[in-house]
């Protein structure tokens, strides 16, 4: 079937898209937008974190056609051209990546976190990110760049 | 493999009718699962995210509250949090917020796990869940009667779920889960209880300690006799309870925990629930309101 939905600002057309493929399928392999990560196929590791109407959702667990028409956003969605959005810089300022594969996920729930929630509790973070797994780092340096992420923009607005 | 798009409710039960193997998805959280690692393989999706009628729900006349089967969790907890507490604590148990935002109670009623988190509050609370067919029209299932084995329920295949109806609560309500951390995780085993102090009941739900959720009957009918809603808990009451709730469980052992560890568990958890309630209702916080 044929899926036409909204990537990043772009309209984007899909072919031979199989049923039950799903959305995290459709944006790696078929609209060439590799950032988001395809790791535990099930909702557990929060790696294919994407906005899916401004919603973050797990990008696996959602059936190409239900992307029919809306809007989604990837990572690469994020920055403004060169400049990287807020978040990313907090990540890469505070080292808070290792092997990189969670990040993408990681930066997408957070983003949507200092979105919703100004100045978030340390408990408000930990529930946030409590779907996205990261295997290195130990999650210590994610919550400093989360933390530094809030404070620039709350000391911004 | 076909993709079914319908957009209204009519619609939805027209496909329904036409293709009763066609299975239903809403936010995914459980069918995109058995799809990405191929253990289902059915001839045709039934997407119902565009089925307005389901997104929402009302208060009805007498005071019910009807839930859309498209409700996610997320909204659950935000707009209904006050009035159906025992499912809200529930809902806030479920996966992660990725997960929250799109899986759905209509979803864990159309998969009917026996550790679907939804399940021990909606027996606690009395639920009765709405389902449709465009042959038969509308059929009212309470929730007691809806489950009938392990991911089985009473749905018929040219059914629908519509919704649930729950009455908003009339005395506390908690939920409590045993699990290897506090999110992303599939019940070992869950307890629900709910106070309905107008009837002098006590409501219950376990979850994941047998082929389905189930009330604990026994325990529920002890209380009704011996509980003295006018006193502190009796320790011999609260005892004999969890006793009678653990009783009411027929566990298995597997993965995520042993027959007797669920058993055990579960008698924990419903003297924890019921100290809980009963403390909060003995405080004052919900009236008691004449039977």
């Amino acid at each position: 079937m044929r899926v036409t939905f909204t990537v990043n600002g772009r309209r984007e057309t899909a072919d031979d898209v199989w049923e039950g493929e799903s959305l995290l399928y459709v944006l790696r392999e078929r609209v060439g937008l590799p950032g988001s990560k395809n790791a535990c196929e099930q909702g557990e590791c929060g790696s294919c974190t994407v906005y899916l109407d401004g919603t973050p959702v797990c990008a696996c667990l959602v059936a190409a056609g239900q992307a029919e028409g809306r809007e989604v956003r990837t990572v690469e969605g994020l920055a403004d051209g060169d400049r990287l959005d807020p978040v990313q810089e907090a990540f890469v300022e505070c080292g808070a990546v290792q092997c990189g594969f969670c990040t993408p996920g990681l930066v997408v729930q957070a983003h949507d976190l200092i979105e919703r929630v100004e100045q978030p509790s340390d408990a408000e973070i930990r529930e946030a990110l409590a779907g996205n797994l990261c295997r290195c780092t130990g999650y210590e340096k994610i919550l400093d760049a989360v933390r530094l992420a809030a404070a620039r923009k709350a000391a911004a607005s | 493999m076909d993709f079914l798009r319908p957009t209204t409710w009519a619609e939805a039960l027209a496909a329904k009718a036409d293709r009763p193997e066609a299975v239903p998805i809403q936010g995914g959280t459980d069918v995109m699962v058995e799809l990405n690692f191929d253990i289902h393989r059915p001839a045709a999706l039934l997407d119902l995210n565009r089925v307005t009628e389901l997104a929402g729900w009302t208060s009805e006349p007498g005071g019910r509250l009807r839930v859309g089967a498209g409700v996610p969790y997320v909204r659950l907890i935000a707009e209904l949090g006050n009035r159906l507490p025992g499912l809200a604590q529930a809902a806030r148990t479920v996966g992660s917020p990725q997960i929250r935002n799109r899986g759905t109670v209509g979803g864990n009623l159309g998969a009917a796990s026996p550790a679907g988190d939804s399940h021990p509050p909606l027996l606690a609370g009395d639920a009765v869940i709405e389902v449709e067919s465009a042959a038969r029209g509308v059929r009212m299932i309470p929730a007691a009667e809806f489950y009938l084995g392990v991911k089985r329920s009473a749905l018929e295949p040219d059914e629908l779920i519509r919704a649930f109806w729950m009455s908003p609560a009339t005395g506390p309500q908690y939920f409590s889960k045993v699990g290897t951390r506090n999110a992303m995780v599939i019940a070992v085993c869950s307890f629900a209880i709910a106070l309905h102090p107008a009837e002098c009941r006590v409501g219950t739900g376990i979850g994941s300690a047998a082929p389905t959720p189930r009330r604990a009957l026994a325990a529920e009918e002890f209380l009704a006799a011996e509980l003295d809603w006018d006193a502190r808990l009796d320790p011999a009451v609260l005892a004999r309870f969890g006793e009678l709730a653990a009783q009411a469980a027929s566990p298995i052992d597997d993965v995520r925990g042993t027959a007797d560890y669920r058993r055990h568990a579960i008698g924990v958890m419903a003297r924890r629930t019921l100290t809980w309630a009963w403390n909060e209702f003995r405080s004052g916080h919900f009236e008691r309101r004449a039977g």
